[in-house]
């Protein structure tokens, strides 16, 4: 078991005659992802790498039947790209593109919402995000394949390379990996730490979850309480950018501590307040998870408090 | 992206959202010809005008760059005391920053002073409306002495800032039912603005009434957001380079993520997060970061030397601390272009490397045998404390 993708799940592909689309594409396909194709407007029909090209995702959904669209659409153009696969039915958007106005994400957040709401399933992953990866089963996104190894433990983030680091930490203690996902790092995005925690609660495969967060915002405080009252496996949670000073913003856009809001001492603390184990360091977060696990029963008591 | 206040006062008035009338000298003799043509704001019988310093900074009237002049003849004097002077208030930092700028305006007869914005509100994922009675405070001293006194509401984005919203918010702050409809307008422009021209936050503080009833905004505040600057050439052509750290605004045109800080360890890391981990390891080893500066998925030979020419123009770098994690690229081409980029600027601070990830191994191989005056490390923290070290050591 795993979350949200695995060795079954058939992918398209936006974006993908572009530099970074074709590239990527690629590289998940080596990986062993089904990946069917792909769309981009005015190229239908022509084939990109072995890849067939269609001029929509509504003609790539009727000849294939994708469950993931990943997108690598330009920023100008990524919000309509999410739309586009919500409205052709996709259930899984996976969006990589850095830089989409925070406003178009208000607007394809709402209307994402307004859908799940009225009973239809489409998740997002990202934007701004380096994708989703099961190990040994599919790969969806841009990280290095091979730092991963099929384990027991799920990985949730809103960085990228420390996502890697973290992960190449677990597959060198051999602890491995259920599923990772990268939640983005833009203020306003799909998935959040919360929804990610309460699938890795559910997966059997996953026996712990690493989460890593940076400053600004409160997901991860909201997160965390989920934890608190809804969990019983064991949290073990980095927050990046003690250092960050306030008012400046840290690459990127989320990563701002504004109002006295969002430092990662004060999200620190709060997250030990609700029962995460907190390390100060990312060189031991591979360290921690092992001796965690290796206390043998570790089960965490859900409280409503 | 932020702005002055007199752009800020310039692009409400074409909003609708009315303001003084000002103008803005960079001079205390513009200020006297001004005067002595009665141009503008002084053709009329005004008697009392505000001379406000124009930074990007909040706090200047507590700071002394705020003077009220009751009599025309005091303007230049005034405004010659404030260019050309360095204000430092509490957004500043100590550095504080320079006036070049002067903004004028016709002092208004102020009977009621409210606290009004709107901003990108990350947990509602929504524009909210933040009002308050008490204006000219600071928002977040009410906020945390008098909650109550502040009221937050969500717009959702599918319905627009109609009417109704403007109702709710004149009632909550006690506005005569004279001025709803005058309030309401004002507030469906203000969010049409924030709309239009893709803000992340605007603040009017404080927002009067008048004497004679009428509503207008004596100070403003405007930051944009920085990827929806594309689609706002207007916005983009207010862009005051001054205000900006003259090594960041290097960095952007190399598309490197710079930010200085004040501390003496540089570190060049790939990936945001990475980078303020790195900045935070380094503190834990007893060192203090000068800087943030993610160098992107690529870097290559051209990325880090320009990296290594950016860090090495703050003078108060000691050393350097190089942290690449090899994903997609691999660790021997880093290695390559770490190399070819340090022999090109001739470092002369310490420098630590660390490389991990793909072919890892094979690049730090190449680094030890490059001949180069460097450091090598495996693991992110050993990597931290060899550069504090090698910088105590050089002391």
């Amino acid at each position: 078991m795993s979350i949200l993708v695995d060795r079954s799940t058939r992918v398209i592909v936006q974006g993908i005659t572009g530099k970074e689309g074709s590239y990527h594409a690629t590289a998940c396909r080596e990986y062993g992802t089904r990946v069917l194709g792909g769309v981009t407007p005015g190229k239908g029909g022509t084939v990109h790498e072995g890849f067939p090209v269609w001029d929509s995702v509504r003609d790539a959904v009727d000849a294939v039947h994708p469950d993931v669209s990943l997108i690598f659409v330009p920023p100008a153009f990524a919000a309509d790209a999410i739309l586009e696969a919500a409205d052709a039915g996709i259930e899984l958007i996976v969006c990589i593109t850095e830089g989409i106005p925070v406003q178009d994400m208000m607007r394809v957040r709402r209307i994402l919402d307004i859908r799940n709401e009225e009973g239809e399933t489409v998740r997002l992953i990202g934007p701004n995000c380096p994708g989703i990866i099961t190990p040994d089963g599919a790969k969806i996104g841009i990280m290095p394949g091979y730092i991963h190894k099929r384990g027991k433990v799920g990985v949730v983030s809103r960085s990228g390379t420390l996502t890697y680091e973290a992960v190449w930490q677990l597959t060198q203690l051999g602890l491995g990996e259920s599923t990772c996902v990268g939640i983005g790092g833009d203020p306003v995005r799909g998935l959040n730490f919360l929804d990610v925690l309460a699938l890795f609660e559910k997966d059997p495969e996953t026996e712990a979850i690493v989460m890593i967060g940076e400053i600004g915002g409160d997901d991860e405080e909201r997160a965390a309480a989920f934890a608190r009252a809804h969990m019983t496996k064991p949290v073990i949670g980095f927050i990046a950018g003690l250092t960050a000073p306030p008012g400046r913003r840290m690459g990127h856009a989320g990563a701002i501590v504004s109002g006295g809001k969002g430092s990662a001492r004060d999200k620190m603390k709060a997250l030990e307040s609700y029962g995460i184990i907190v390390v100060d360091n990312p060189s031991v977060i591979g360290k921690t998870v092992a001796e965690t696990l290796s206390k043998g029963d570790y089960r965490r008591v859900p409280s409503c408090h | 992206m932020n702005i002055h206040e007199y752009q800020a006062k310039e692009l409400f008035r074409s909003y609708g959202v009315a303001v003084p009338s000002g103008v803005v000298v960079d001079s205390p003799e513009e200020a006297r010809r001004l005067i002595s043509e009665k141009s503008g704001i002084f053709s009329g019988n005004s008697s009392v005008y505000a001379v406000k310093a124009q930074i990007h900074a909040g706090g200047r009237g507590k700071a002394g760059g705020v003077k009220i002049a009751k009599n025309v003849s005091d303007i230049p004097g005034f405004v010659e005391s404030l260019l050309g002077k360095t204000l430092v208030t509490h957004q500043t930092g100590p550095e504080g920053r320079l006036v070049r700028k002067v903004w004028i305006e016709e002092g208004a007869q102020i009977a009621r002073e409210y606290y009004l914005s709107l901003v990108l509100d990350r947990s509602s994922r929504r524009i909210s409306i933040l009002a308050s009675t008490e204006g000219g405070m600071e928002i977040e001293e009410v906020s945390a002495a008098h909650p109550e006194k502040i009221l937050t509401l969500a717009v959702d984005p599918e319905m627009g800032c109609k009417s109704f919203v403007g109702r709710r918010v004149a009632s909550f702050l006690g506005l005569p039912v004279t001025l709803f409809g005058q309030f309401s307008t004002l507030l469906a422009n203000l969010y049409r603005f924030f709309v239009e021209t893709d803000c992340m936050m605007v603040e009017i503080n404080p927002l009067i009434q008048t004497g004679d009833g009428r509503l207008l905004a004596l100070d403003g505040k405007v930051s944009f957001d920085d990827n929806a600057l594309y689609r706002q050439e207007k916005v983009l052509a207010l862009r005051d380079l001054f205000e900006e750290n003259e090594l960041e605004i290097e960095a952007s045109k190399h598309r490197l993520n710079y930010v200085k800080l004040d501390g003496s360890i540089a570190c060049m890391v790939n990936g945001a997060g990475l980078a303020m981990a790195t900045m935070d390891v380094i503190a834990l080893a007893g060192g203090t970061p000068a800087n943030f500066l993610d160098v992107g998925g690529g870097a290559s030979k051209e990325t880090v030397e320009q990296a290594f020419r950016i860090l090495l123009g703050d003078p108060e770098v000691k050393g350097i601390f190089v942290n690449i994690f090899g994903g997609i690229v691999r660790c021997e081409r880093i290695a390559g272009g770490i190399i070819a980029a340090a022999k090109d600027v001739k470092l002369h601070v310490p420098l630590v490397v660390r490389l991990q990830g793909t072919n890892a191994k094979e690049g730090r191989e190449m680094l030890r045998e490059s001949g180069l005056d460097l450091q090598v490390a495996e693991e992110l923290f050993e990597g931290a404390q060899k550069i504090v070290q090698a910088v105590k050591g050089a002391k």
